[in-house]
């Protein structure tokens, strides 16, 4: 008797590891988007690194700002040395959980549409940001969209007044990651 | 007993579930910092040593990027302390228009006329290191840049035996440069000229000298820059002084203005580095500027 309800603790204390996993991946897709009269702005890092668990719903990013690719060399120059300073604030991140992490199954494809909170780092400033995203689940990968906005004076990224025409003063920011189970 | 059983395993469900619980955001942000890590097997190459492809008369390490053309307009007046007549030496103004354009992100050429002697110029840069850190250490740049000028002014003596091999001269350099923090750039341009006539017998066709320079910013888009050449003494050209020139740069958007005091009038290798023929400490101080404006033209990458 003794032995058996000590197999069963065993067993039942163990189930609890494999149910929590995570979601890893390291191509994630990041892009920005800017639009004004006299010209748009936009750049494609491919090389997000991001996490999620499940269990708990937490999901983080962080991006090196200098993997953003931009059409014209001279604007991926200045985004980085003037704008971003990326010498002194190499990456940006995002670190929350999916607040209705509930609604998704894991284990069964589907799409779900979620909310995601948490605190979005660019240019070492930290602001609260609740964003809709869709999590789709396919043959066991785990894929993440979300498409949001911010503005640049919540960041403290300055844009001197002779080029304030080239570009917006809100930023649209799309999400785009592929998960592996890790 | 089954008592003390039950409890004893309801508690350890529990804390069981406890721990995963707390192991779950630790091991998340350990796992993102751990794969960020691997950016250690990443080389970050350093961009905008300069903010544009010539120090103040010279080159910079810098190229333009591929299929971008990079239009130069160059102005250099007359002497400063003409005083207000001669507009502080505004009136007598040489220019020159040129080209730059990148092949790849490490070829570059360029042509240029300049108004004073009629000269043609054209060169090539090829980057030949460029300085980076991570997985590989490099700790400069290093450009290579042939030039070829030719004088088309029409010879002062027609009726002599003028050949048009005379009209040129040649320069190579090497500059080997440095972005020591995010503020400060140095460059060392050590350079040989070769000119296929020269006024006196005794004169030197072949001239060494080696130039140093650099960039210290004073805000995100505004640097101040010095460059100075020296011509070793045993091929100086007769009533010739070293070129020394200091400015800033302003950078908006897609122009780069360079406003500097030099005591050089020409624009190319021979003219400025070889052959300039004012003074400082004589007061021979020459107003000039170069504006940058770069077009994306070729295809995008």
């Amino acid at each position: 008797m003794k032995t058996i309800t000590f197999i069963l603790i065993a067993i039942l204390t163990c189930t609890q590891v494999i149910h929590a996993q995570s979601y890893l991946t390291k191509n994630g897709k990041i892009s920005f988007f800017s639009r004004t009269d006299i010209e748009n702005i936009d750049a494609v890092n491919n090389q997000a690194v991001s996490v999620i668990t499940p269990q708990t719903g937490s999901i983080a990013f962080s991006v090196l700002i200098t993997g953003f690719l931009f059409k014209k060399a001279l604007m991926q120059e200045h985004f980085n040395e003037n704008y971003m300073e990326s010498a002194k604030y190499p990456k940006a991140s995002f670190k929350g959980t999916i607040t209705d992490v509930s609604k998704v199954n894991f284990t069964t494809d589907g799409s779900y549409n979620v909310t995601v909170a948490g605190d979005l780092n660019i240019h070492n400033v930290s602001n609260k940001v609740i964003v809709p995203a869709v999590i789709v689940v396919k043959g066991g990968k785990v894929s993440a969209n979300a498409t949001f906005k911010v503005k640049l004076e919540d960041y403290k990224i300055s844009v001197p007044k002779i080029v304030e025409g080239n570009i917006s003063k809100t930023i649209e920011i799309k999400v785009d990651c592929n998960y592996n189970p890790k | 007993m089954k008592f003390i059983k039950v409890i004893s395993f309801l508690y350890l469900l529990i804390a069981s579930t406890q721990t995963f619980a707390q192991d779950s955001t630790a091991s998340l942000l350990s796992i993102l910092e751990k794969e960020m890590e691997q950016s250690k097997d990443v080389t970050i190459y350093t961009t905008a040593t300069f903010k544009t492809t010539r120090l103040i008369n010279g080159h910079s390490v810098e190229n333009v990027g591929k299929g971008v053309l990079d239009v130069k307009v160059s102005h250099r007046f007359g002497n400063v302390s003409e005083g207000l007549y001669e507009l502080f030496g505004l009136d007598k103004a040489s220019m020159r228009a040129g080209f730059d354009y990148g092949i790849t992100k490490n070829i570059m050429i360029g042509v240029g006329r300049s108004t004073f002697q009629k000269t043609y110029d054209g060169f090539i840069k090829v980057k030949i290191l460029q300085q980076s850190r991570g997985k590989k250490n490099m700790p400069i740049t290093l450009s290579y840049v042939p030039t070829l000028a030719i004088k088309t002014i029409h010879y002062e003596d027609p009726k002599v035996d003028n050949h048009f091999s005379s009209r040129l001269s040649y320069s190579h350099q090497l500059i080997i440069g440095r972005k020591f923090s995010d503020k400060t750039s140095l460059q060392l341009m050590p350079v040989f000229i070769h000119q296929n006539l020269v006024t006196l017998a005794r004169e030197s066709n072949d001239i060494f000298a080696i130039g140093i320079g650099g960039r210290q910013k004073l805000s995100k888009r505004i640097s101040f820059n010095a460059e100075y050449y020296y011509v070793l003494p045993a091929t100086k050209l007769n009533g010739t002084s070293n070129s020394l020139s200091i400015g800033f740069d302003i950078e908006t958007g897609g122009h780069v203005f360079q406003l500097h005091f030099t005591n050089s009038q020409g624009m190319n290798e021979r003219t400025f580095i070889a052959d300039t023929k004012g003074k400082w400490d004589k007061g021979d101080i020459y107003f000039g500027f170069n504006i940058s404006r770069v077009f994306t033209v070729g295809k995008k990458h």
